[in-house]
């Protein structure tokens, strides 16, 4: 009999203790699809770095919010200089690394020599460009002087690239992150899981999640009963796919479709034969039809068209998707004008992507209407990196461009799109000059214009977010301005 | 015996170098450029020159392939350029989730195959026969993939009695990290079973027919005893066979399955580490495996001397 009411009275204790702690549930699983290399945002190039540490466990003395805007961080306030070449940053107190060394104005000075020394292998070596010199006035105070006046430094300052690293510990941030983030860093099972926990000693607002696992599933098969079996409560970048309708008519689940940065694009080679020639440019610009593009894409058919190299997302946006619109007889029309009236062949190379992939073979099929017959060659992803970026032996491409507001890079000496429009490179250079922001739109408005026009590329789609959560998960970020995770405002329904 | 031993170790070596040579001209050959995807699109050539002096890159290919085997002579695999870590903790690290799978899916698979092998010999073309023989010629069919996310959707999604993938580390506890191994060793385990049990069957049939069975069951000898004494091991020499080259598939043929249920294996090292020209990795753990590859050969030819005195006195 005692021993009846004993294991009774144990089952209900157990039970009570399941669900107390059901109701204040602080960890969280997410899942996703590439382990990052190592976990040093300042030495990489690989969005998965990102995608782990960015607010979470590093801050910068900037940040993005969710709507892509500037953000104080480790920064509380600055003052520009009116010439707009002297940032004097007024760093917050009481700020201390993972490792309970002090964050100060030394600190925020050594992490931005780092990046910009001669032997720096940062992957963003660009945004860092326009620095002169770095001074530390006082212990919180630091002064930025830039070697000419760049509209775009704030929002720089902000990359995961420009994070603040501490240099006790900037040398093995690669495999143990050292930050200041609300954060820190705890154990890497290597090839399965990355995990953070609380930070205790945050000078900032603390988080609601005690502790977060980063969950690597690589294969798209896997990731669907992950979320469908509860080991995974959230997919940020969901590879689902077709299963997604699954999903959305799932209640347990919340499906939320975002937009990213990243401008997906058919890239032609402007360097050669003939896409040197505005009118074949004009003429694949009117044989695509982006819907169908996006339909065939194998991201579950979603994903906003473009007509230009820039962000719906962005207030600076303006819709070029008229400019040249699905017309095939106006294609071969211009392709005859061009000198090719019976059309042409050329190779379409696809790295690995779905988007590319899948996507490429819809954008064949359509250039073959109007004559342009393509060979399809599919590449690896450093293939793809060697061959067709770094020496630009390509005629066409699919490629997804994900870095923020980078319409700059037509204006690259060198690229290898191969685009040269003195033109455009004039609005570009005098955008980095302009701090304003109504007059920065309208530079955006004058760029996307111009290369809506010229064609350099066939403008496809912008990458959707496409993320999947457990419907009880409230702060998760629905865009993705930049490569995050931020999981600062993430917490369980009560 | 020492000399065939000897002999086996000798061809084993030389097999190990001319691995190691066409190992690390592949990977000369296959395009793409380690450092620039590590840095990317933006990178600037600074950067991208830096990076390849600090991977040693700049070297000439006769000065860099010296310098490997010179340090895997060693024991020094060198570091991995995109983990920064020791090329050896990789191996290990992986090395620890790949072997328990492949030991625990090879006994899976003998305890299964070997006696329905002998079951379907001993009941030649009756209905026992005719229906395991079927069972195993469908276990041969199916691809282990779609059987793993079978047994995902039934064991993980439907009943939620096992994890649908992952593995919590060793360091969780022998039991989360052993339930983490069921699903895929099963998945694994089976097909391998199908394919022995025919080969077991076949070469059982082969040995029952020999004059000496005859011989031994006119002696007296039971049935059982006869089956399981006399005549399967003389039929162990196909079976071992087999087993060693399934052993060696378990080892690194396990991506598939290793995706299916992300666990962070051998296979899945190397497919990431091609993936990201990781090609120190790359070049570490094939040549890890080409050496198990190796030794697992050996072990089954002095299992043959075992099993077949014969064959010692031959070679």
């Amino acid at each position: 009999m005692t021993l009846v009411k004993s294991v009774l009275a144990a089952t209900a204790l157990a039970l009570v203790t399941t669900t107390s702690v059901f109701a204040q549930r602080t960890d969280l699983v997410l899942g996703v699809v590439l382990e990052p290399p190592h976990l040093d945002p300042t030495a990489g190039a690989a969005a998965a770095i990102d995608e782990i540490v960015y607010a979470n466990v590093f801050e910068g003395l900037t940040r993005i919010g969710p709507s892509g805007e500037v953000l104080p961080a480790l920064a509380e306030r600055w003052d520009i200089s009116e010439d707009g070449k002297v940032y004097t940053f007024h760093l917050r107190q009481n700020v201390k690394f993972h490792d309970g060394t002090t964050f100060d104005a030394e600190d925020a000075k050594f992490s931005l020599d780092r990046a910009r020394a001669a032997d720096s292998t940062n992957a963003q070596k660009g945004l860092f460009a326009a620095i002169d010199t770095v001074e530390v006035v006082e212990p919180l105070v630091l002064k930025v002087t830039l070697k000419n006046p760049q509209g775009s430094f704030l929002y720089n300052m902000g990359w995961g690239d420009a994070v603040m690293v501490a240099p006790e510990s900037a040398a093995t941030n690669a495999e143990k992150p050292v930050g200041t983030g609300p954060f820190k860093f705890e154990n890497w099972a290597r090839g399965a899981s990355i995990t953070i926990v609380k930070n205790p000693d945050y000078w900032g607002e603390p988080v609601a999640l005690e502790k977060a696992e980063f969950r690597v599933i690589p294969d798209a098969a896997a990731a669907v009963p992950a979320l469908l079996s509860g080991d995974v409560q959230a997919f940020p970048m969901a590879p689902v796919g077709e299963v997604l309708d699954q999903f959305k008519s799932d209640p347990r689940f919340e499906v939320v479709v975002g937009v990213t940065e990243g401008e997906t694009i058919l890239t032609m080679n402007n360097g050669k034969e003939p896409f040197n020639n505005l009118k074949v440019r004009q003429a694949i610009s009117h044989a695509i039809n982006r819907d169908e593009v996006i339909v065939g894409n194998g991201m579950g058919g979603l994903g906003t068209p473009i007509g230009s190299h820039f962000s719906p997302a962005n207030a600076a946006y303006v819709d070029h998707t008229g400019t040249y619109p699905y017309d095939p007889e106006k294609a071969k029309a211009l392709l005859a004008e061009a000198g090719y009236p019976d059309g042409f062949t050329a190779t379409l190379k696809l790295p690995p992507p779905p988007y590319a992939r899948e996507g490429g073979q819809v954008v064949a099929s359509q250039l073959r209407q109007v004559g342009i017959d393509l060979e399809i060659v599919p590449v690896e992803w450093a293939d793809w990196l060697s061959t067709v970026f770094k020496e630009k032996d390509y005629d066409l491409t699919i490629i997804s461009h994900t870095e923020p507001n980078d319409i700059d890079i037509y204006s690259r000496p060198d690229y290898y799109i191969g685009y040269q429009n003195p033109e455009f490179n004039k609005v570009i250079e005098e955008l980095g000059l302009t701090a304003d922001e109504a007059k920065r739109n309208e530079l955006y408005a004058k760029a996307q214009e111009i290369l809506a026009k010229d064609a350099p590329v066939g403008f496809l789609f912008e990458l959707p977010k496409i993320g999947v959560w457990d419907a009880n998960l409230e702060g998760m970020w629905h865009n993705m301005p930049v490569q995050a995770n931020d999981l600062t405002k993430v917490k369980w329904k009560q | 015996m020492s000399a065939f031993l000897a002999r086996r170790l000798l061809i084993g070596l030389v097999t190990v170098i001319v691995a190691s040579i066409v190992v690390f001209a592949v990977l000369e050959i296959v395009p793409g450029d380690p450092a620039l995807l590590m840095l990317g699109m933006n990178a600037t050539p600074e950067a991208l020159a830096t990076l390849r002096s600090q991977m040693g890159l700049d070297q000439p290919i006769p000065v860099r392939y010296l310098s490997w085997i010179g340090g895997m002579l060693m024991g020094d695999f060198g570091r991995s350029w995109t983990y920064s870590s020791p090329v050896i903790d990789l191996i290990v690290e992986r090395g620890i989730v790949s072997l328990p799978l492949a030991v625990i899916s090879l006994i899976l698979s003998t305890a299964i195959a070997i006696p329905v092998g002998i079951f379907a010999a001993s009941r030649r073309g009756r209905a026992a026969d005719a229906i395991s023989m079927g069972a195993t010629q469908v276990g041969v069919a199916i691809p282990n993939f779609w059987f793993a996310l079978l047994l995902v959707y039934v064991f993980a999604v439907w009943l939620r009695l096992l994890p649908a993938g992952g593995f919590p580390g060793w360091g969780a506890g022998i039991w989360p990290a052993f339930k983490a191994l069921i699903m895929p060793a099963i998945a694994l385990a089976l097909p391998q079973a199908a394919i022995l049990a025919r080969v077991t069957r076949s070469a059982m049939l082969e040995v029952l027919g020999e004059d000496y069975i005859r011989t031994a069951r006119a002696k007296g000898i039971p049935r059982r005893k006869v089956l399981w004494r006399h005549a399967l091991r003389n039929a162990m020499i196909p079976v071992l066979t087999i087993l060693g080259l399934q052993f060696a598939f378990l080892l690194a043929g396990t991506i598939i399955i290793e995706n299916v249920f992300y666990l962070p294996g051998l296979g899945r090292l190397v497919f990431q580490a091609i993936t990201q020209r990781d090609l120190i990795v790359v070049e570490g753990v094939v040549m890890l495996l080409v050496a198990s590859v190796v030794i697992v050969n050996l072990v089954v030819d002095i299992l043959y001397a075992v099993v077949d005195p014969r064959l010692r006195v031959k070679a």
